[in-house]
C-alpha cells in the first residue's frame, strides 16, 4: 500500500510523517510518532479517549485520517502540561481523584481545556453536556465535574 | 511469623487523609502505559477470526491460503492449543472459549488467528482462511434455554444437584439450594404475600480499556507476557497450563489497567498469543477491539427470577423464597448459586429457601463482573420487598429495619451472622436528608439494600528501606483505583514516615511472590494487610540495627514515631535515631533493610450498603432521569477517603446503567446486535447527578485498622434503588431491567 | 466436637449427611478429617470451598483455629469482581 507524507504542527513543533490513506490520526499518533497518551477505547468516535484538538477544535482523533491532518495544528496530552508544570486542570484532576484508572483521564482533560477555552466559567450542566462525549466507566463522573469546576475557579482566579 | 491482624485502636495519623496518588502525574500527563501502550522489537500483529453463527459445528478450517500469504508468520486453530487440562472441566472451558474447538458456541468465539508483519496483512490473512460451518439451532433465552424443545448445547450435561437425576441432557448444568425453617408454614402465618417474577438483561463490564497484550515466547522455553489484567499471577498460571509452559518461566507484567470490574480476572486471547508466539517465533501483540470486547470477552449472566416474600400486618416477614435462573454462557459455572446465596443475604428470616439453576445458553462465557450475580438477585428481592411494604402499608426504610439482619441472625446462605452493618445503614439512611426532601411532578423515590461477601487471600508484599531512607513498596494486587496511595498511606502510618517518603509500585510475577487477583473487593484489605506486616518486619530489623549502632541489647530499643528510641535511664543521653540514620548506616550494620511479607488475608468480612435515588420520568417518552442519588456504605476505615467515595459512586453509576440502560440485544439469528458503546449505552456525565456518598466506619475486627473491602457492594442496590424509584414516579411495578424507554411506556399503556 | 453443617452441593459426596459431627482443633484438621470419613470430598477440597467459624468466612487461612462449640458451615468459594 502507498503510503502519504504529511506535514503538520503538533503541540507546537513541526512534524512529517508518511502514513496509508486509511490510516487514522489515532494511530498515526500512537503508533507512528511514539505519543500513546491518547487511547483508544473504541475506535468509532463513541468514548472519547482519544480526543485531541484539530486546529483548536476539540475531535476523536479515531475519526480523523492521519492525512487530513496536513496543514494543521494538533495538540494532545502530551503537550498539555508545559516541562514540569502542570496545566491547572491536570493538577485539579488529581487532588480531586477525579481519575480510578484513568485510560479516560487524558480524553477528558483535552475535552475540559477545548470547554474552559471557550467558556471560562461553565455551569454543572454545561460542564456534564460537554463531557458527554467521553465515556469513564469508574468514576460515575462526579469528582470528573468537581475537578473541572475548581480549575476553571483557578483559572478565572476566584478565591476557592 | 505469624502476624496478628486483629483490629486494634489507635490514632491514625496519615490513614484517613487524602493525598496525590504516586501515579497520578503520568496519568494526567499521558504516561502511563496501559495494555496498548507497549511494543517489543520485532513484534507482530494478532487478529483473530470469529464465528458469525451462534452454534455452529466446525467442519472444517483451512488456513493454508492465509499461511501463504507473504507477511504472514503464523496462524493458529485450537490444533495449535492441544488440550492439556487433564480432566479439569473449568479449565478446559476457558481453553475452548480462547478457541473454539470442535463447536463455536456464540457469536464472536474464536475459531483462528494470524500473526502478520503488520494490521493490514493480518486482515487480509483473516479473510483466506476457510471455515466450514454447519449452522446449529441456538438459544440465547433464559427461559427458553430451559424449555423443554430447546437446543441442547452440550449433550453430555445432565443436571446435578436434582433428585432422581433427569435421564436426558438438558441446557441445566446444576441446582443449588440454600435456606432454613419451613417456608410452607411461614406462608400460612403470614397476612399480606408478594410473589412475582423479575428480568434482568446481560451487560457488560465497559471498561474502557480493551483487552491487550504483548507475548514473547522464546526457543529456550521461557516467556513473557505484558497485559492488562487484574490479576498477572493467576494469569500466568491459567497460561502455563493450558499451554504447557514451566510457571516460574513465564514472567508477566501487568500493565496499568484501563479498568477490570472483574472481566479482567478470565484470561480471553492471552493464551492465543502466547501460542502465535510460539508458532512464529515473534512477540505477539494482540489487541481487542471494542466489538471482539462486547462479543467476545465476559458479559454477566441475564437472569429470569420468582420471588414469593410474605408478612403479618405488623411488617414481620414470616418466609421468603426465591428461584434464580442465571445464564453462564455456553459453559456450566455457579453463578445463580452464587446470586441464590446473597439474594436474602439482608435479612433476619425465620423462614427462607433459595434456589439457583444454572443455564447454558449460545452467548458469551460470563465473567465477573463486580459483586458477581448479586446485583439481579438484589433487584429481583428489593423489588418484592418495596411492593410487600406498600401492600402492608408500612414504610419501606422502618420495614427493611424492622427485618434486617444482625448479630446472631442465622444468614440465608447458611451461616450465623457475627457483628454486621447493615442496621447502621438503614439507621443512617433513614435519617439521611434526601429521604424527606420533596418530590416533584412525574418524580418518584426509591431505596435498596445490598449485600456481598468481601474477600482477602494469598498476598506477597515487599518493603524495602533506601539509604536515603525513603521507602519502596512492591505489592502483587493490581492497582485497579488509587490502592497504591492508600498502601503507601499505610506504611508511612506504619513506619512513622512522610506519605512523600514511600513510593508503591506494582511487582510482575518474576518479582515478587504469588498473589491472588484484585477481586472480591480485595485490593486494599489484603495488601493493607500484608504492608502492615511487612512494615512491621522491618521495624524489627532497624530495632536490631539501632541496637548495633548504639551497642546496646535490643531489648532496650523501643520504635516510636518513625525513631529508634533507647529506654532505660542508662541510655538517657542516646538521641534517638530515625528511619533516616538508621538506612544511612545499613552497609555496616549488616547490608539492606528490608520487610517482607506473605500471607493469607481473611476474615474480610460481609459488607452492605443502603442507596436512595430519586428519578423523574417523562410519561410521554418513557425516558427516566436520575435527579438525586445517595449511597451509604460501610468502609470499616477508609484509607484514602476520596478514593473509597470514588468507588462508591462508580459502581452506583455503573448499577443505574444496568438498570435503565444497557442490555445486550440479539437478533433472531443469534447474533449481537449492539456490540459497541453507540448502541450499548453506558451511562455518560450528562445522564448523572452529583452520586452523595455518606462513609460509615464500623471496624472490621479483622484487620489491624479496622479496614473492610469497598470495591464492588455499591453495585448491587441501584438496579433496585432505581426500579423502585421508577415505579414510585409511574405507579407500575418495573420487573424488567433495564427499564428503558419503551418497556416504561409498555407498562403504562398496560395499565390504562 | 465441632458440629459442620455441609452446602448442599457436597452432601452427596458425603453420604447424604447435612450435619457431621467431627473433633478439629483448625480447620486443616476439619478437612483433612472430613476427607478421611469422606473420600468423595477430595475434588470440591481442592479449591472449591470455604469455611464460616462464627459467621467469618475464611477461605485460605486452613490454620484458623475452631474454637469449642463454633458454628462451623462448609460454603463454595463465592468469584470476585
Ligand atoms: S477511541 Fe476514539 S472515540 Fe473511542
Ligand atoms: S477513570 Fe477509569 S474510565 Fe475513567
Amino acid at each position: 500500500m502507498t503510503t502519504i507524507a504529511v506535514s503538520t504542527t503538533i503541540n507546537g513543533d513541526d512534524v512529517e510523517y508518511l502514513c496509508h490513506a486509511d490510516e487514522s490520526l489515532l494511530d498515526v499518533l500512537r503508533n507512528r510518532l511514539g505519543l500513546m497518551g491518547s487511547k483508544e477505547g473504541c475506535g468509532t468516535g463513541d468514548c472519547g479517549a482519544c480526543s485531541t484538538m484539530l486546529d483548536g477544535r476539540i475531535v476523536c482523533s479515531c475519526l480523523v485520517l492521519g492525512a487530513e491532518a496536513e496543514g494543521r495544528e494538533i495538540e494532545t496530552i502530551e503537550g498539555m502540561a508545559h516541562g514540569h508544570d502542570l496545566h491547572p486542570l491536570q493538577t485539579k484532576f488529581l487532588e480531586h481523584a477525579a481519575l480510578q484508572c484513568g485510560i479516560c483521564t487524558p480524553g477528558f482533560l483535552m475535552a475540559a481545556k477545548a470547554l474552559l477555552d471557550v467558556n471560562p466559567d461553565p455551569t454543572e450542566e454545561e460542564i456534564r453536556f460537554w463531557l458527554a462525549g467521553n465515556l469513564c466507566r469508574c468514576t460515575g463522573y462526579d469528582k470528573i465535574v468537581r475537578a473541572v469546576q475548581d480549575a476553571a475557579a483557578e483559572m478565572r482566579g476566584d478565591a476557592a | 511469623m505469624s502476624f496478628d491482624a486483629s483490629y486494634n485502636e489507635k490514632e491514625l495519623n496519615a490513614v484517613g487523609t487524602r493525598p496525590v496518588r504516586p501515579d497520578g502525574v503520568d496519568k494526567v500527563t499521558g504516561r502511563a502505559r496501559y495494555g496498548a501502550d507497549y511494543n517489543m522489537p520485532g513484534q507482530l500483529v494478532a487478529r483473530v477470526l470469529r464465528s458469525p453463527h451462534a452454534h455452529a459445528r466446525i467442519l472444517r478450517i483451512d488456513t493454508s491460503q492465509a499461511e501463504a500469504l507473504k507477511g504472514v508468520k503464523a496462524v493458529v486453530t485450537a490444533a495449535d492449543l492441544p488440550d492439556l487440562t487433564d480432566g479439569d472441566a473449568s479449565l478446559f472451558a476457558i481453553l475452548d472459549n480462547c478457541m473454539a474447538r470442535t463447536k463455536a458456541l456464540y457469536d464472536g468465539h474464536a475459531v483462528a488467528a494470524v500473526a502478520a508483519i503488520d494490521v493490514h496483512v493480518a486482515r487480509k490473512a483473516l479473510k483466506l482462511i476457510e471455515v466450514d460451518y454447519e449452522v446449529l439451532p441456538h438459544v440465547v433465552d433464559v427461559d427458553l434455554a430451559m424449555a423443554p424443545d430447546a437446543p441442547v448445547l452440550d449433550e453430555t450435561i445432565i443436571t446435578k444437584g436434582v433428585t432422581p437425576a433427569p435421564d436426558a441432557p438438558s441446557n441445566v448444568f446444576a441446582h443449588s439450594e440454600f435456606g432454613h425453617g419451613d417456608v410452607a408454614a411461614g406462608f400460612a402465618k403470614a397476612d399480606e404475600i408478594v410473589e412475582r417474577t423479575f428480568k434482568t438483561e446481560q451487560t457488560h463490564q465497559g471498561y474502557i480499556e480493551p483487552h491487550a497484550c504483548v507475548a514473547s515466547c522464546n526457543s529456550d522455553g521461557s516467556a513473557e507476557m505484558w497485559v492488562c489484567t487484574q490479576g498477572p499471577f493467576v494469569y500466568r498460571q491459567v497460561c502455563a497450563d493450558l499451554l504447557g509452559l514451566e510457571v516460574s518461566k513465564l514472567k508477566v507484567t501487568s500493565s496499568e489497567i484501563g479498568g477490570g470490574f472483574g472481566g479482567k480476572t478470565h484470561v480471553w486471547a492471552e493464551p492465543v498469543a502466547l501460542a502465535l508466539s510460539r508458532k512464529a517465533g515473534r512477540p505477539v501483540k494482540l489487541v481487542m477491539s471494542r466489538n471482539e470486547v462486547f462479543r467476545a470477552s465476559g458479559p454477566t449472566s441475564a437472569t429470569s427470577i420468582d420471588v414469593k416474600i410474605g408478612a403479618t400486618k405488623d411488617g414481620t416477614i414470616t418466609a421468603a423464597e426465591a428461584t434464580l435462573r442465571y445464564t453462564s454462557g455456553p459453559y456450566p459455572d455457579t453463578w445463580a448459586e452464587t446470586g441464590a446465596m446473597t439474594a436474602f443475604a439482608c435479612y433476619d428470616l425465620e423462614n427462607v429457601k433459595t434456589v439457583g439453576i444454572e443455564v447454558l445458553v449460545n452467548r458469551p462465557k460470563v465473567a465477573a463482573y463486580r459483586a458477581p450475580s448479586a446485583p439481579m438477585a438484589a433487584f429481583a428481592v428489593e423489588s418484592a420487598i418495596d411492593s410487600l411494604a406498600h401492600k402492608i402499608g408500612i414504610d419501606a426504610v422502618d420495614f427493611r429495619i424492622k427485618n434486617a439482619a444482625r448479630e446472631g441472625t442465622r444468614s440465608s446462605y447458611g451461616p450465623v451472622y457475627g457483628p454486621i452493618g447493615i442496621g447502621p445503614t438503614l439507621e443512617a439512611a433513614k435519617a439521611h436528608a434526601h429521604m424527606s426532601a420533596p418530590l416533584g411532578k412525574n418524580q418518584g423515590r426509591g431505596m435498596a439494600c445490598g449485600f456481598w461477601f468481601n474477600f482477602g487471600g494469598q498476598t506477597c508484599t515487599d518493603l524495602n528501606i533506601s539509604a536515603d531512607g525513603t521507602v519502596t513498596l512492591s505489592v502483587g494486587t493490581v492497582d485497579v483505583g488509587g490502592s497504591r496511595a492508600s498502601l503507601s498511606m499505610i506504611a508511612a502510618e506504619e513506619l512513622g514516615i512522610a506519605y512523600e517518603d514511600v513510593k508503591a509500585g506494582v511487582a510482575d510475577t518474576a518479582s515478587l511472590g504469588y498473589n491472588d487477583m484484585t477481586d472480591g473487593s480485595r485490593g486494599t484489605f489484603s495488601s493493607s494487610m500484608a504492608t502492615i506486616s511487612a512494615a512491621r518486619n522491618a521495624i524489627a530489623v532497624m530495632k536490631q540495627r539501632a541496637a548495633l549502632m548504639w551497642d546496646i541489647p535490643v531489648e532496650d530499643i523501643e520504635w516510636k514515631d518513625g525513631q529508634a528510641h533507647a529506654v532505660g535511664a542508662s541510655h538517657d543521653n542516646l538521641a534517638p535515631l530515625s528511619v533516616k540514620d538508621i538506612a544511612a548506616k545499613a552497609g555496616n550494620t549488616g547490608g539492606p533493610i528490608a520487610g517482607h511479607s506473605e500471607l493469607v488475608a481473611d476474615g474480610a468480612g460481609v459488607s452492605f450498603g443502603t442507596h436512595i435515588c430519586d428519578v423523574e420520568v417523562d410519561p410521554e417518552t418513557g425516558a427516566t432521569r436520575v435527579i438525586r442519588y445517595t449511597v451509604i456504605q460501610d468502609a470499616g476505615k477508609a484509607v484514602h477517603p476520596a478514593y473509597v467515595e470514588g468507588q462508591y459512586q462508580g459502581g452506583a453509576a455503573q448499577g443505574i446503567g444496568w438498570a435503565l440502560n444497557e442490555e445486550y440485544i440479539y437478533g433472531e439469528d443469534g447474533r449481537l446486535q449492539n456490540a459497541g458503546f453507540l448502541d450499548y449505552r453506558i451511562p455518560v456525565c450528562s445522564d448523572l447527578p452529583m452520586i452523595d456518598t455518606q462513609i460509615l466506619e464500623i471496624p472490621n475486627p479483622n484487620h489491624p485498622y479496622g479496614v473492610r473491602g469497598v470495591g464492588e457492594t455499591s453495585i448491587v442496590p441501584p438496579l433496585a434503588a432505581v426500579a423502585n424509584a421508577v415505579s414510585d414516579a409511574v405507579g407500575v411495578r418495573m420487573t424488567h431491567v433495564p427499564i428503558s424507554p419503551p418497556r416504561i411506556l409498555a407498562a403504562l399503556k398496560a395499565q390504562r | 466436637m465441632v458440629q459442620v453443617t455441609l452446602w448442599a452441593g457436597l452432601r452427596p459426596l458425603a453420604e447424604d449427611q447435612e450435619h457431621v459431627t467431627i473433633e478439629a482443633a483448625t480447620i486443616r484438621e476439619l478437612l483433612s478429617k472430613l476427607q478421611l470419613r469422606y473420600p468423595a470430598l477430595e475434588q470440591p477440597f481442592r479449591n472449591d470451598v470455604a469455611v464460616a467459624i462464627n459467621g467469618t468466612i475464611y477461605r485460605d487461612d486452613w490454620s484458623q483455629g475452631i474454637p469449642e462449640d463454633a458454628e462451623v458451615f462448609l460454603m463454595r468459594r463465592i468469584p470476585g469482581g
